[in-house]
């Protein structure tokens, strides 16, 4: 397996498990409070409009010449990618509060007990669109990251793969402990991905564009060492920054 | 309409998130990045060099919003 190879499952595994972890979330609280019934209804239905989406859209990206589908998916990726880095710095260096499965656990579950009953076609309707819209939107993340990487890396079964690998383990513990996998290192996995998302857009993107990397597909590996060293270079400089800014106040204070 | 706004502001949402300014900047980092291709002159370094930049104004900008 090549260094590309490589990346391209390890990126789907972590971007999709993030994903499926939040699925999890809203999937468990609608079945808790709703029935289990409506919320997995939401789920299989959830999941047959992503497959149908993989299904049309995997096999027409491959008709796209590599080139063009390069600049476009590294372009995408890296502005996607400099979100959820931008989100991550902002949570490490304290700037944004960290990611609590728990708390949004505990939020969807009295939001979930509090509406009112109202079925619809056998199933009870809030549950089965709270798990539908939950599982759909987290899937499209994971549908738009499988197809982005692997037809710009030349295999959606290996991207695929990463993500299968990453529901097959999520959903194992999911049910096995039944409760929100809050400690599962979310932050530091969004933290990765972004890293991830960004070294692929900025090393695809370039090469769209035309620019030949020194090394080839070697260069990737120099790229996620310098996305990785600003990174923790501007959490590192936003944290003593915001110390500096904390520190007068706690002493007025 | 609604649903067609609805549409267009999920995906804006999905991809450009909430700073415009990135996608802006991003795009024409990768034009330049073309147009030194074009010109058979070395692009390769151009986007390393203005990602962190673009990064760091961006940083700036969420946490001045705040």
């Amino acid at each position: 397996m090549s260094t590309g190879d490589t990346f391209l499952v390890l990126s789907a595994f972590l971007a999709s498990g993030v994903e499926f972890v939040e699925a999890l979330t809203i999937v468990l609280a609608a079945g808790l409070a709703r029935g289990w019934r409506s919320s997995l209804a939401g789920l299989g239905a959830a999941t047959v409009v992503l497959a149908v989406t993989v299904v049309v859209l995997g096999p027409a990206l491959t008709v796209i010449p590599l080139q063009a589908l390069r600049l476009v998916v590294g372009a995408l990726l890296l502005v996607f990618g400099l979100q959820w880095l931008r989100k991550a710095i902002l949570r490490a260096s304290g700037y944004k509060a960290l990611h609590d499965e728990d708390a949004i656990f505990t939020r969807e579950l009295a939001d979930a007990r509090g509406a009112a009953h109202v079925e619809r076609a056998g199933v009870d309707w809030y549950g089965f669109t709270l798990s539908f819209k939950g599982v759909l939107l987290e899937g499209l993340e994971v549908v738009f990251i499988v197809l982005t990487f692997g037809s710009a890396q030349g295999s959606i079964p290996l991207a695929a793969l990463g993500a299968a690998a990453a529901l097959v383990l999520v959903a194992g513990v999911g049910i096995a402990v039944r409760a929100p996998l809050a400690r599962v290192p979310e932050n530091s996995m969004k933290f990765a991905v972004g890293v991830m998302l960004t070294t692929f857009g900025i090393f695809w993107s370039a090469e769209g564009a035309g620019a030949d990397w020194p090394g080839s597909d070697a260069a990737l590996l120099g790229v996620l060492g310098f996305v990785v060293l600003f990174s923790f270079f501007f959490v590192r400089l936003l944290r003593r920054e915001r110390r500096s800014v904390v520190r007068p106040v706690e002493v007025e204070a | 309409m609604s649903r067609l706004a609805a549409f267009g502001r999920f995906w804006w949402d999905f991809v450009i998130g909430d700073d415009w300014l990135v996608a802006v900047l991003v795009a024409t980092a990768i034009g330049a990045t073309a147009l030194l291709a074009a010109a058979d002159v070395a692009a390769w370094w151009l986007l390393p060099v203005a990602v962190p930049l673009v990064l760091w104004l961006s940083l700036r900008r969420a946490i001045r919003s705040a």
